[in-house]
C-alpha cells in the first residue's frame, strides 16, 4: 500500500520526494480489550505535509488508533514509525517527544486560568513562572501571525467561545513543536463559520509543512479538506484512497460496508391542522439566567419543524419546557389545550397523557436508565401505560418483555436481547431503543432532540426515516438539532436559534448553509431588533 | 473498571474474601494481645451456631438485621442513605408500647397486627420528616436522619420518665407488657419447639422479617412504584424527564424504609423484652447498614448478611462469656467486619479488579 503525496486538488508547499519518509507509518497494529478486538491489524501511511482523513462508525476503532498513536494504549502488537523511524509510544510524552500533538474532542484545558497559562501548562521551566510566560507570549504571537491562530493570550479560558478554546488546544500542540496534529471530530461543536475558520488554519499549517490528522464522521469535511481518507470498520482498515479520487457515496458504503442513502428521499410535506402553538415562551435556570426569551412558534400536523442553532442557546431549554421537566413562561397549545407550565401538571406524566413524546437529546443522561435492562427502559416513562400493568399493584413484566421483543425486531436493535443493560448496546442501539419507545406510542407531536448524535451512518439513514414516516402519518415533529446537514435534509421548516431566541425562519429548499450560519451566529434580523429594555 | 467483575464474583467473591481479610485481622489482634484466635473461633461458632439454643440467639439478631437492613435498601435503591433507623427503630418501640399497653389483648395474634401497624407508623413518621426536608427545603437526609437518631433518643427517654414509667419504678422503662400481647417464642410453637427445647429470645417475628425479605423484593422489583424508585434512584434527572415525582418516590420509600425499621422494634419490644427500654435498638440500626452494603441491596443478600451478623453478635457475646478475652474484642471484630464488607469493599473489587482485567476489560 502507498499514498501519493500528490494531492491533485491543492498547490502544497513543496510536495516530498519520494525518499522523504512519511509521517507516521504503523504497521500490523492490533489491540483487543477483552474478547473485542478493536483494531486488528492495521496497517496505514501518512504522508509527510498532508491533510490525512480517518472515518469509519462509532467503535470502527478510530479512537483507539489514536489513543495507541498518543501512548494512552499500548498495542498489542505491530509498529510505529515516526518520520521513518521505529518508535515505542509508551506514554502521551513520549508522543510530545515525537512531535506527535493532540487535539481532544472534549478540550482538556483549565478552566479559570488564561490562555497563555494553559499553554505552558505542563511545560513551565524552571521554578518561576515569568520566564515561561514571556517566553510563551512571543511564541504564541509568532504563531498567531504565522496561522490566524490568534487568541488574547490573557483572556481566561472559560470565557472563549468552543472554536476559540479549540485555537487554544491547537496552540498547546504547537507551542510542543508538534510535527503531527491529530484532531479527534473537531467540528462537533463548531458553527459552519468557525469550522471554515478552522480548516483554513489546518490548510495554513499543511502549508508550512505540518501533518494533520483528522478523525471524524463527517463525510463533507473529508471531501472538503483533506487529501487523503482512511477508512476503518469494525477495527479493519478496509481502505485508504485518495480524496479526490472518490465520493460520499462511496465513503458511506465502505464504512458501513452497504450502499447507504445519504438523503432519506422525502416527499412535500403537507400540513394540517395546528399541533403545537408556542407563545412568548420564557425560561429562567435555577441562578436566574433567562435562557428562552420570548419563543414564539406553531407546528402543524404533517410537518418537521428543524431548530438550528450552535449547541446551548435554548434549545435543551426548549425542549425541556415542551417536555414538562422545566418551568417557563408563556402559552403552550398542544391541538387547542394549554399545557401547564409550571405546578403539579407540568410534568413528563402530563405531557405524555396530552399526546407529546419526546425523544431526548441526552439519551445517556435522559432518555435511559443506563443500569436497566432493555425491557424496563422500554417501559420508562410509560410505566403506568395499562397494557404494562397486571392489576392494581403489579406490572406485567413479561408483557413489557414481549413488547420490548417486538420492538427490538420492528427497529432493528442490536443484539436483540431485551435483559441487556442499556449502557451495553452502543450509542445508535441506544438511541433506537429511545425512538422505538416514543415512536411506537403513536404521540401527536413528537419532540425530538439531536437524533443521531454519536449515531452510526447506518442508524441515522433509519432514523431519518422513521422520522419522515411519522410526519407522513400526520403527526407535527419538532427537531432540535446541532447538524445543519441534518436539519437540511429533513426539515420543512428551519427556525434558527440564537442567545435564547429565534432568529428568524428559512425554507430550507432555499436557503443555504452561510445564511444559516449567519444567523446561528447571532446576525440575522431578530438581532437587529431592540432587546428587551434597551429601546 | 470498577463495576467490570464477573457477576459471581460480585456477589461472592467479594463478600467472601472481605470477610475473610476482616477474620485474618482479627486474629492478628487476638495474637497481639496474647489470646488464642482458634479459641475465639471455636466458642464464636459453637455458641452461636453448635446448638439449636445457640441459634435460637443468633436467629433473634438475625431478625432484627433483616429489618434495619431491608430498610436501608428501599432508602439506598431511591437513591437515600437514611442513616436513622436507630432512630426510626425506636420510636417504632414507641408505637408498640403504646399499641401493647393501651389495649388489653386477648390474644397475641390479635396485638401482633395492631402492634406491627403502631412500630410502622411511628417508625414511618420519624423518616418522613427528613424526607420532607430533603425534597422541600434541600437539608441532605445524612444529615437530618443522624440529627433525628439523636431527637428521637431523647424523645424515648422523655416518654419513659414522664410518661410510660409506672408509679414508683426507679428505671426508666415502661411498664410490662400484658401477657396477653407476648409473642411465642421458637421454643413456644408447636413443632418448633421440637427442636428449640429450652427458652429461645427467637420469636415469631422471624417469619415476619422473611415475610418482609420477599415483600420488599416484590416492592422493587415488581411493582409500579418499586420502578420509580429504582429509576429515580438511578438517575433523578432522568426521572424528571419521565415524569416521575421526586416528591413523591422520596417521600414513598422513606416511609417504607421507616416502617421497615420501626418494625424491628416487634422483634425486639414486644418479641424479647416485652416493655420499652431505653435505646431498644442497641446499634442494630447502624448494623442494617453494613447488612444492607453486604447483601448488595438485595433482599435476599440482606437475609445471608444479617445471618451474618447474627452470627458476629452472639459469637461476640459467647466470647465474653466464656473466655479471658475481653469484651471489648467482640467490637473490634465487629467492627473489622464491618470495614471490610462496608467500607473498604471497594478497595478488594479493585484488587479483584486487577485479577479479572485480562480477560474482561473495558471494551472499545
Amino acid at each position: 500500500m502507498s499514498v501519493d503525496t500528490e494531492t491533485g486538488r491543492r498547490a502544497t508547499a513543496a510536495p516530498p520526494s519520494g525518499d522523504v519518509p512519511p509521517a507516521i507509518e504503523l504497521r500490523g497494529i492490533s489491540k483487543a480489550f477483552g474478547s473485542v478486538q478493536a483494531n486488528k491489524d492495521i496497517d496505514i501511511l501518512v504522508a509527510r505535509g498532508t491533510i490525512h482523513g480517518i472515518i469509519g462508525e462509532n467503535g470502527a476503532g478510530k479512537s483507539t488508533l489514536m489513543s495507541i498513536l498518543y501512548g494512552f494504549y499500548k498495542a498489542d502488537k505491530g509498529e510505529i514509525f515516526i518520520g521513518g523511524k521505529l518508535t515505542t509510544i509508551p506514554d502521551s510524552q513520549s508522543a510530545i517527544r515525537a512531535g506527535i500533538g493532540m487535539v481532544f474532542q472534549h478540550f482538556k484545558l483549565v478552566q479559570n486560568f488564561t490562555v497563555l497559562e494553559n499553554v505552558i501548562l505542563g511545560a513551565e521551566e524552571g521554578r518561576l513562572l515569568a520566564p515561561s510566560l514571556a517566553k510563551a507570549r512571543k511564541v504564541l504571537a509568532e504563531l498567531a501571525a504565522e496561522y490566524e491562530l490568534d487568541v488574547d493570550p490573557d483572556a481566561l479560558v472559560q470565557d472563549l467561545s468552543v472554536g476559540l478554546q479549540q485555537r487554544v488546544e491547537i496552540l498547546k500542540a504547537l507551542y510542543r513543536h508538534a510535527d503531527i496534529l491529530i484532531l479527534d471530530e473537531p467540528t462537533g461543536v463548531l458553527t459552519p463559520d468557525e469550522a471554515d475558520h478552522l480548516f483554513r488554519i489546518l490548510q495554513g499549517l499543511k502549508d508550512q509543512g505540518k501533518t494533520i490528522v483528522m478523525i471524524t464522521h463527517k463525510l463533507r469535511e473529508i471531501m472538503e479538506i483533506t487529501d487523503n481518507v482512511s477508512v476503518m470498520r469494525r477495527g479493519t482498515m478496509v481502505a485508504t484512497v485518495k480524496t479526490a479520487e472518490t465520493s460520499p457515496e462511496d465513503l458511506a458504503e465502505l464504512m458501513v460496508g452497504r450502499k447507504v442513502l445519504m438523503h432519506v428521499p422525502k416527499g412535500p410535506a403537507n400540513p394540517g391542522k395546528v399541533v403545537l402553538e408556542v407563545e412568548n415562551l420564557a425560561v429562567r435556570d435555577e441562578h436566574k439566567v433567562e435562557r428562552l426569551r420570548g419563543i414564539s412558534l406553531q407546528i402543524r400536523a404533517g410537518e418537521i419543524l428543524g431548530i438550528a442553532g450552535v449547541a446551548g442557546n435554548g434549545q435543551s431549554e426548549l425542549l425541556a419546557v415542551l417536555g414538562g421537566f422545566a418551568n417557563g413562561t408563556g402559552k403552550i397549545r398542544v391541538n387547542g389545550v394549554e399545557l401547564d407550565l409550571t405546578g403539579r401538571h407540568s410534568d413528563g406524566q402530563s405531557r405524555r397523557a396530552q399526546g407529546i413524546a419526546h425523544v431526548p437529546e441526552d439519551r445517556q443522561s435522559l432518555g435511559l436508565i443506563m443500569d436497566f435492562t432493555a425491557w424496563e427502559n422500554m417501559a420508562f416513562g410509560y410505566h403506568n401505560a395499562p397494557e404494562y400493568q397486571k392489576n392494581w399493584l403489579l406490572m406485567d413484566n413479561d408483557a413489557l418483555r414481549a413488547d420490548t421483543d417486538k420492538k427490538m425486531a420492528t427497529y432493528d436493535i442490536r443484539p436483540p436481547i431485551a435483559t441487556l443493560a442499556a449502557k451495553n448496546f452502543s450509542g445508535g442501539n441506544q438511541q433506537k431503543i429511545v425512538v422505538a419507545r416514543e415512536m411506537e406510542r403513536n404521540p401527536d407531536l413528537l419532540l425530538i432532540g439531536q437524533p443521531t448524535r454519536g449515531v452510526d451512518i447506518g442508524a441515522i439513514e433509519f432514523i431519518h426515516k422513521q422520522i419522515i414516516a411519522l410526519r407522513d402519518a400526520g403527526k407535527a415533529i419538532l427537531l432540535v438539532s446541532v447538524e445543519l446537514d441534518e436539519i437540511m435534509s429533513i426539515a420543512d421548516r428551519i427556525a434558527v436559534m440564537f442567545d435564547g431566541r429565534i432568529m428568524g425562519e428559512r425554507d430550507p429548499a432555499t436557503t443555504n448553509e452561510r445564511e444559516l450560519g449567519l444567523l446561528m451566529a447571532g446576525m440575522g434580523e431578530a438581532s437587529a431588533a431592540p432587546t428587551k429594555g434597551a429601546a | 473498571m470498577m463495576d467490570r467483575l464477573p457477576r459471581w464474583a460480585d456477589v461472592v467473591l467479594v463478600p467472601l474474601i472481605s470477610l475473610l481479610l476482616a477474620a485474618g485481622i482479627s486474629a492478628l489482634t487476638l495474637l497481639a494481645i496474647g489470646a488464642s484466635p482458634m479459641e475465639a473461633l471455636t466458642t464464636m461458632v459453637t455458641g452461636a451456631l453448635g446448638t439449636p439454643y445457640a441459634w435460637g440467639y443468633t436467629l433473634y439478631y438475625t431478625t432484627s438485621f433483616i429489618f434495619t437492613g431491608l430498610s436501608v435498601i428501599v432508602a439506598f435503591h431511591a437513591g437515600l442513605f437514611n442513616i436513622g433507623g436507630e432512630g426510626q427503630a425506636q420510636l417504632g418501640g414507641l408505637g408498640v408500647a403504646l399499641v401493647c399497653l393501651a389495649v388489653p389483648w386477648p390474644h397475641w395474634t390479635l396485638a401482633l397486627p395492631a402492634a406491627m401497624l403502631g412500630a410502622a407508623l411511628f417508625g414511618a413518621a420519624w423518616a418522613a420528616i427528613p424526607a420532607y426536608l430533603q425534597v422541600r427545603r434541600g437539608s441532605h437526609i445524612v444529615i437530618t436522619t443522624i440529627m433525628f437518631n439523636y431527637i428521637g433518643a431523647a424523645l424515648i427517654v422523655y416518654m419513659l420518665v414522664n410518661v410510660l414509667r409506672p408509679k414508683g419504678q426507679m428505671d426508666p422503662a415502661s411498664a410490662h407488657f400484658p401477657p396477653g400481647s407476648n409473642l411465642p417464642t421458637l421454643h413456644e410453637l408447636p413443632g418448633f419447639s421440637l427442636i428449640f427445647t429450652k427458652q429461645v429470645p427467637a420469636n415469631v417475628t422471624l417469619f415476619i422479617a422473611l415475610l418482609a425479605c420477599w415483600l420488599v423484593w416484590v416492592l422493587l422489583w415488581r411493582t409500579r412504584m418499586g420502578y420509580q424508585i429504582r429509576a429515580f434512584g438511578k438517575s433523578d434527572k432522568a426521572a424528571r424527564y419521565a415524569g416521575i415525582s421526586p416528591f413523591k418516590v422520596t417521600m414513598v420509600a422513606m416511609l417504607i424504609s421507616g416502617a421497615l425499621a420501626g418494625l424491628m422494634s416487634i422483634n425486639n419490644v414486644m418479641g424479647e423484652s416485652e416493655r420499652l427500654l431505653q435505646n431498644s435498638s442497641e446499634g442494630a440500626g447502624f448494623i442494617g447498614i453494613a447488612v444492607a452494603l453486604m447483601g448488595r441491596n438485595h433482599p435476599f443478600g440482606v437475609f445471608l448478611a444479617a445471618l451474618l451478623f447474627g452470627f458476629l453478635y452472639q459469637g461476640g457475646a459467647e466470647i465474653g462469656l466464656w473466655t479471658s478475652i475481653p469484651i471489648e474484642l467482640r467490637i473490634v471484630v465487629q467492627g473489622l467486619v464491618i470495614l471490610f464488607t462496608g467500607a473498604l469493599d471497594q478497595m478488594v473489587r479493585m484488587m479483584l479488579g486487577l485479577v479479572f482485567r485480562p480477560r474482561k476489560a473495558e471494551a472499545a
